[in-house]
């Protein structure tokens, strides 16, 4: 096929496969899979930003992903005025004051003179900081963790609008990002995957066991999710009831839709407004720079290029994308569940493999990748046990078939390794390779 | 100040508990070490190689039961490991031809190889949720313990009790005859020989008339057999559960990482690293202080440095310092 025809040929071929699912299936199923496909493009787009463009290997995007679920619950959720009354200027404080002894204990150690007793000194500085930090952390967080906790129990949120917490989602994950890539980033490759790897678990347990930030796993549900109206609104709204009635659809129906399609056109928007950018920067010089970066790292420091720094660069804004995608499926989920990060499988390797076989290098191929990938990952879960169903159909009952029959739906994780495995083997280089420009 | 029950409680919580997970890790990062040090890459899927060599144990070990056979006192997990090795050899030996070849002979960079591994990683993980679902499952059986708490406090008349579970105990015993084996082979047997050559110089060794391909399958073969018995291990002493074996890969890497990627004594000098740093670490030390201080300054909380659920940091933190401040690895790497 001629190259400049190939990406359109790909994405219409897509676009027939979620229409047909749409036409054949039903029409919430290919919304549903269509807005999951679109978060993970814009993940997907983050990670290619990392490994497409510098050849960073991070496999803890789940934490990252969490992180940007963490700001909407902090930015948009209500006030919770009693916690601010028990506690929660206190935790505000002593976190600052954790920061500033850390950071204080770092220009320490620098100056400590070298002596022998140089360690025990750092040991004793260590000791005295986490005990002035505990006596303003442990009783702020016990007062606050104590206020109403079957429905509260955590610092609750500011009360502000939900696209600001896009941003602020935004800023956490790049946050997050500039201190593991402080620690981690001059590491080999595979040793930073494993590095990134730990930190993703690590951000999740914090999520998962800090109750007085989000109430770990006793979960949120009343997110806010402005500017997309809720269903149970839209079915009392006169104007939505007659719409819906002119266009013969069943008002509850009606509503599904509308939402799911409010969903698909914001996120759309997002990823449009994050590709332009994304673009634009491959196509700059910075762009060419970040390329003559990850095909010969000597050479481009050879020619003055600082390296580490562009690394930390790329690093930082490859996150943040991410935690933006962690923000729109906060809201668009309408529930906060730490719990359910804990899953590196769906969270981070899908994401790769959407990466990997749309092409590294690629941003069009991120976003095709994601599209196909998500679609495949969906549908196998329901074509898992159909299949199942007919190859077991000539067995005659009893515990093996029960068990196959059980089974059938973990098939899709298998299919996506196939997926991942036989890219790597027959196209290395993706559906849509990274075009090359001499 | 009572020496004597505080070092009781002490062996009870803290040495015989991390001594059993470093024989654990300590097998686990041999696996790991061994691929990386012959195959050249970073195996990510051997958590789920360890899970699905369990699942097939635990899948025979039911078989048996079934037919009334057990091992006595001993799990009966014990006699259907060969087994389980077994499976787990042909399935990996069968990936390896179909998928890990190619990219071999190819000479394709390791990171290719490492997402290789993930892909791997999933097919393993979904076969393993296939075969046995992803419950929790226990199957040990047999005698549950040596000596239990009260014998001993009978046995020595002293307030504090010591347990020495039979899976405890197997897994220091299995674990330090796996690891005489394993270096017995390589140090005296031919193709020892010629794997640690293999390991050290590639080209060196070819042309001295080693044959790769005897070479990779033979590791692979013993990285089944440490994989199944690191699993079947890990499950005895505390239960079988797919996503516990994959988030153990954080605790694996880390000790061969410290000890140093590609050196197998290196592999069992970071488990022990690894596993008594997190077990002092997050062990609750009231008990064992209330022995050694006088009432008044005892104090208050359960005096653990860091909580349970943050086990994962500790690995983590010592991996990077360790690759930060000695990349090599505290025993050197990159020699078998």
């Amino acid at each position: 096929m001629n190259a400049p025809y190939r990406p359109i040929a790909y994405f219409a071929v897509v676009a027939l496969l979620y229409l047909s699912v749409g036409i054949f299936q039903s029409w919430v199923l290919a919304l549903t899979v269509l807005n999951d496909a679109l978060i993970a493009a814009i993940m997907a787009l983050g990670v290619n930003m990392m490994w497409g463009y510098a050849g960073l290997f991070n496999i803890g995007i789940a934490g990252f992903f969490s992180l940007g679920g963490l700001a909407v619950v902090l930015v948009s959720n209500s006030v919770n005025r009693d916690a601010w009354a028990a506690g929660t200027p206190w935790i505000l404080v002593s976190l600052i004051l954790g920061a500033a002894l850390i950071f204080g204990g770092a220009v320490a150690t620098r100056r400590l003179p070298s002596t022998r007793s140089r360690m025990t000194n750092i040991v004793l500085l260590a000791a005295l900081g986490w005990m002035i930090f505990e006596y303003v952390y442990s009783p702020a967080v016990e007062a606050v963790e104590a206020v109403n906790p079957a429905v509260a129990g955590n610092i609750g949120g500011m009360g502000l609008p939900v696209p600001l917490a896009w941003v602020v989602g935004a800023l956490f994950a790049a946050g997050a990002a500039w201190i593991v890539a402080k620690i981690a980033l001059g590491l080999r490759s595979d040793y930073l995957a494993i590095a990134t790897l730990g930190i993703g678990q690590i951000i999740i347990s914090v999520m998962k066991n800090e109750i007085w930030l989000d109430r770990g796993v006793k979960d949120i549900y009343n997110i806010h999710r402005w500017p997309v109206p809720m269903e149970v609104d839209l079915q009392n709204a006169d104007w939505f009831i007659s719409a819906a009635h002119q266009m013969g659809l069943d008002v509850r129906m009606a509503s599904t839709l509308f939402v799911g399609i409010c969903f698909a056109a914001i996120s759309t928007l997002v990823l449009a407004v994050l590709l332009t950018l994304a673009e634009m920067a491959l196509k700059s010089p910075w762009g060419r720079m970040m390329r003559a970066i990850r095909d010969n790292e000597t050479s481009s420091e050879a020619m003055g290029k600082d390296v580490k720094k562009r690394h930390l660069q790329i690093f930082i804004l490859g996150s943040a994308v991410v935690g933006i995608a962690g923000a729109l499926f906060v809201v668009f989920h309408g529930i906060f569940s730490p719990r359910s990060y804990d899953d590196p499988l769906r969270y981070t390797l899908l994401i790769w493999a959407m990466v990997i076989l749309g092409g590294s290098g690629n941003n069009f191929g991120s976003i095709l990748g994601a599209l196909v990938v998500m679609l495949i990952w969906i549908q196998a879960e329901s074509l898992g046990p159909i299949l199942m169903d007919f190859l077991t159909a000539h067995m005659s009952d009893g515990p093996l078939k029960t068990q196959f029959l059980n089974s059938a739906v973990q098939m899709r994780l298998p299919l996506v390794g196939i997926v991942l495995i036989a890219v790597l083997r027959f196209s290395p280089s993706g559906l849509l390779p990274e075009r090359s420009r001499n | 100040m009572d020496l004597l029950n505080a070092s009781v409680a002490l062996l009870n919580y803290v040495i015989i508990p991390a001594s059993s997970y470093a024989a654990q890790l300590s097998l686990g990062a041999l696996g790991v070490t061994l691929v990386y040090g012959i195959l050249r890459f970073s195996n990510f899927a051997h958590g789920d190689t360890m899970a699905f060599g369990t699942a097939i144990t635990i899948l025979f070990t039911w078989f048996l039961q079934s037919f009334g056979i057990t091992a006595g006192p001993l799990p009966t997990a014990l006699i259907a490991l060969p087994i389980g090795i077994a499976a787990t050899t042909l399935l990996v030996l069968l990936t390896d031809r179909t998928v890990y070849q190619f990219h071999r002979k190819k000479k394709s960079p390791s990171v290719r190889l490492v997402i290789v591994s993930m892909g791997v990683m999933f097919i393993m993980n979904g076969l393993t949720r296939f075969i046995i679902g992803v419950q929790e499952i226990n199957f040990a059986d047999g005698e549950r313990f040596i000596i239990n708490a009260t014998q001993f406090r009978e046995l020595t008349g002293l307030s504090e009790g010591l347990a020495i579970r039979t899976s405890s105990a197997i897994t220091v015993v299995l674990a330090i005859l796996v690891v005489g084996l394993l270096f017995w082979f390589l140090n005296n047997t031919w193709t020892g020989k010629a794997m640690r050559a293999y390991s050290d110089n590639e080209d060196l060794s070819l042309l001295s008339g080693v044959n790769p391909d005897h070479v990779v399958k033979v590791t692979w073969l013993i990285v089944a057999a440490l994989a199944t018995t690191t699993g079947v291990l890990y499950g005895l002493d505390k239960a079988f559960k797919p996503f516990t074996y994959f988030q153990m890969l954080l605790p694996i890497f880390a000790a061969a990482v410290v000890g140093g990627l590609g050196n197998p004594l290196g592999a069992i000098g970071g488990g022990i690293v690894i596993a008594f740093s997190e077990v002092t670490l997050t062990y609750g030390w009231k008990k064992v202080l209330s022995y050694m201080l006088p009432e008044h300054i005892l104090p208050d909380g359960i005096v653990q440095l860091v909580s349970i659920d943050y086990k994962f940091a500790i690995s983590f933190i010592i991996l990077v310092a360790v690759l930060l401040f000695k990349p090599t690895g505290l025993f050197n790497g990159r020699s078998l």
